[in-house]
């Protein structure tokens, strides 16, 4: 780590950067010592070990799925990251013990104070470790289990180690494999029964450091009839060098539980950010994820539900903006495996400049199955013409006792909608800003009111931001 | 220098010119109507003076109280006190027309100003009540799935709230039922004072029925031709604009 006395501010709420020293540090590149590295520093039991090294195998031996997805991949130099960045493995549990330079970090992005207002517990992860993780008194007497990874699977194996890696096997794709090598950070959640968590739990994701990768790994187990809303915030400092950001997220909603799971990724657009996220739905249970992208250079993310249980419903609301530089490449996928089973998805995305938007969509219904719905809207907004939007839907819908609807619409703010506004005293930039927030609109009135807020809040920035 | 002045000013649209030496003063308290046949350029002046980018200016001056306001962006030009009424008003989809107005009126407060919602909708509500618009309308997105009609209305409560120093109605009475007009003009007489100047942009004479004007201006091919008092448009009506065709070939 080189230090510098600068401290680099720039408009974005997330770009800035306090110079940090590292103890525990994994170097440049990835094999199998940089895997047990981490491992021995974690003290983890030697399944966990084995778990990591059969992953690293995978990963080398899988491809970039440049065939389908964005050849920018290839723009990654797994070689020149560095996969393990900490000062610590112990997260604090009072922001006085939280050191310094973490500690103003995390002030400045206002955390202690959301957790004063409105928040039932937070984890606050700096680069490759928790820096403080706090959960409301109540909630721990309740049975509820907030903790980080490697905790999760040594102290609670009972509960943990049955799913981790079930919703979303290692070898799902390149980078769930990837995460599953070097996985560190994240939090493991359980809900006992019955137990309704009133207020959300927020984990919040910092990447401070060049040439890092960032690899949590989540897991949230719901118990029958229980609930929880579980909210995700994310910031990294600008680099002329690629970040790379590579999560798993398994959520598990046993009979009637319901999940809500709420992301706003503010990434900066050195970030490639490449997650996989899944559920699985038991019968009568709900997840829902609310899913908002508006950093980073690539994103690669199709939150999804496995709808295992009769009755159990999956629905994923998705909001994408890109700006100049930016691909956001997202969807939902819905696999419908049991009757009577209901999915929805609403996407919706805005291409400001040269930002590219896509939206994959994959939903399945098989023809055994009788009396499952899926509903898919995706709509694209262009704001200027060189902007552009692909949507790739893939509706997979057999027998007849099924019913579908899809509807997807591209729209363009049109110079005349400008000047119209303009006339009535906007700038530009509120002008776009307004067509922005009217074409989001109706979804965010469907967000907590915190997040409706902040995400608002942010449209604002970029929009007032893209005019030159 | 209370009064919109507007002198030879000349308009192209992609190097074709539209306005010539156009030259038109409307006083602070007074009414003007510009009156012409389709094509002579009447909605390119509006256009041009609220600075739409696709009309350039090549030479002239607009004076709003005494300020060139040429030259300068569309929003400060309506910061400045020029409101234009669209003759084909935008959708904003998802905007209500009351976060709409909102907005604008955020747009014009100063650094130290806060925004007063309690005013703001006391306000709405009495400036809605005058012109007989339904609470409901202002929650609906501005323009989207409007009836002619309710456009126009929409447009003259965005000018009720506004309250500029001068507006323009792009041929407001276009598409208007007679019962929608006659609600728009009793709206723009309500708005009549010492402190607006209006100037009324309409093919027919229909409208000055009901909204009096002070001035009736004729323009012909990118210039005005004829200036006088009501009874210039009453003579129009009963002649039609041949009979302006006819003179300005005499002329020319």
């Amino acid at each position: 780590m080189t230090q510098t006395d600068t401290i680099n501010i720039d408009r974005d709420k997330g770009n800035f950067f306090y110079p940090t020293d590292y103890e525990f540090d994994a170097g440049t590149g990835l094999n199998e010592d940089t895997v047990r590295y981490i491992s021995q520093i974690k003290k983890e039991d030697e399944w966990i070990l084995d778990f990591r090294l059969k992953a690293l195998k995978v990963f080398n031996e899988k491809k970039l799925p440049t065939h389908w997805a964005s050849k920018d991949l290839e723009n990654i130099n797994f070689d020149k990251i560095r996969y393990y960045l900490s000062q610590g493995q112990k997260p604090s549990r009072s922001w006085d013990d939280v050191p310094d330079d973490m500690k103003k970090t995390f002030e400045r992005l206002g955390i202690p104070e959301q957790e004063r207002k409105f928040l039932a517990g937070v984890e606050a992860q700096f680069d490759s470790e928790a820096a403080y993780s706090n959960m409301k008194e109540q909630l721990a007497k309740d049975g509820v289990i907030f903790i980080g990874s490697t905790d999760g699977l040594m102290e609670h194996p009972e509960i943990f180690k049955k799913w981790f890696g079930k919703v979303i096997p290692t070898g799902d794709n390149k980078f769930s494999a990837l995460n599953s090598a070097v996985f560190s950070g994240g939090s493991f959640i359980y809900v006992p029964p019955g137990v309704k968590v009133r207020q959300p739990l927020q984990a919040y994701f910092r990447i401070n450091a060049e040439n890092f990768g960032q690899f949590e790994r989540t897991l949230i187990i719901v118990d029958e009839g229980a609930e929880v809303t579980y909210m995700e915030g994310c910031t990294a400092p600008k680099f002329e060098t690629t970040t790379l950001h590579s999560a798993v997220v398994e959520l598990v909603a046993l009979k009637g539980a319901k999940i809500q799971y709420i992301t706003v990724q503010n990434w900066s657009d050195n970030v490639f950010n490449l997650v996989t996220k899944r559920g699985l739905a038991m019968e009568e249970a709900e997840i829902k994820w609310i899913d908002c992208n508006i950093g980073s250079r690539l994103t690669m993310k199709y939150p999804g539900v496995i709808l295992k249980g009769r009755k159990s419903r999956g629905e994923v609301l998705s909001i994408a903006l890109s700006n100049n530089g930016q691909h956001q490449d997202t969807g939902a996928k819905m696999i419908h495996a049991a009757d009577e089973t209901t999915s929805n998805i609403i996407s919706k995305s805005i291409s400001i400049g040269e930002g590219r938007s896509t939206y994959r969509g994959q939903v399945h219904i098989p023809k055994h199955l009788k009396n499952c719905k899926n509903n898919t809207e995706c709509d694209a907004l262009l704001i200027n013409t060189n902007s552009r939007t692909d949507t790739y839907p893939a509706i997979t819908v057999r027998g007849d006792c099924n019913s579908v609807q899809h509807e997807a619409s591209v729209s363009k703010v049109s110079a005349e909608q400008i000047f119209y506004m303009m006339q009535r005293g906007l700038t530009e930039g509120q002008a776009m800003s307004l067509a922005v927030n009217g074409f989001v609109n109706e979804l965010i009135r469907q967000f907590p009111m915190e997040y409706s807020v902040e995400l608002k809040r942010l449209i604002d920035l970029e929009m007032e931001d893209s005019v030159g | 220098m209370n009064a919109l002045e507007i002198k030879k000013l000349s308009v192209a649209i992609n190097d074709s010119n539209i306005l010539k030496d156009f030259n038109l003063t409307v006083p602070k308290g007074e009414v003007h109507a510009l009156m012409g046949p389709n094509g002579t350029g009447k909605s390119t002046f509006a256009k041009a003076l609220s600075g739409h980018e696709d009309y350039e200016i090549t030479s002239g001056e607009a004076l709003l109280d005494g300020k060139n306001i040429v030259g300068m962006e569309p929003d400060e030009i309506s910061r400045a006190g020029l409101f234009l009424a669209f003759q084909y008003p935008s959708e904003i989809p998802g905007v209500s027309i009351a976060n709409f107005i909102r907005a604008a009126l955020t747009a014009r407060l100063k650094d130290n100003e806060d925004f007063e919602v309690t005013q703001y909708y006391k306000k709405l509500y009495e400036k809605m009540d005058l012109l007989k618009i339904d609470r409901k309308f202002t929650s609906r997105s501005v323009n989207e799935d409007f009836s002619g009609g309710e456009k126009k209305r929409c447009e003259i409560l965005q000018l009720a709230m506004l309250q500029p120093k001068y507006a323009i109605l792009d041929e407001t009475d276009s598409g208007l039922d007679i019962d929608a007009l006659k609600i728009v003009a009793e709206g723009v007489n309500n708005m009549r004072s010492a402190e607006t100047g209006f100037l009324l942009i309409t093919h027919y004479q229909r409208l000055l029925n009901y909204i009096v004007p002070d001035k009736v201006h004729v323009m012909w091919d990118g210039g005005i031709v004829r200036s006088g008092d009501r009874s210039l448009a009453l003579e129009l009506e009963e002649k039609g604009y041949d009979w302006i065709k006819e003179e300005m070939a005499l002329t020319t």
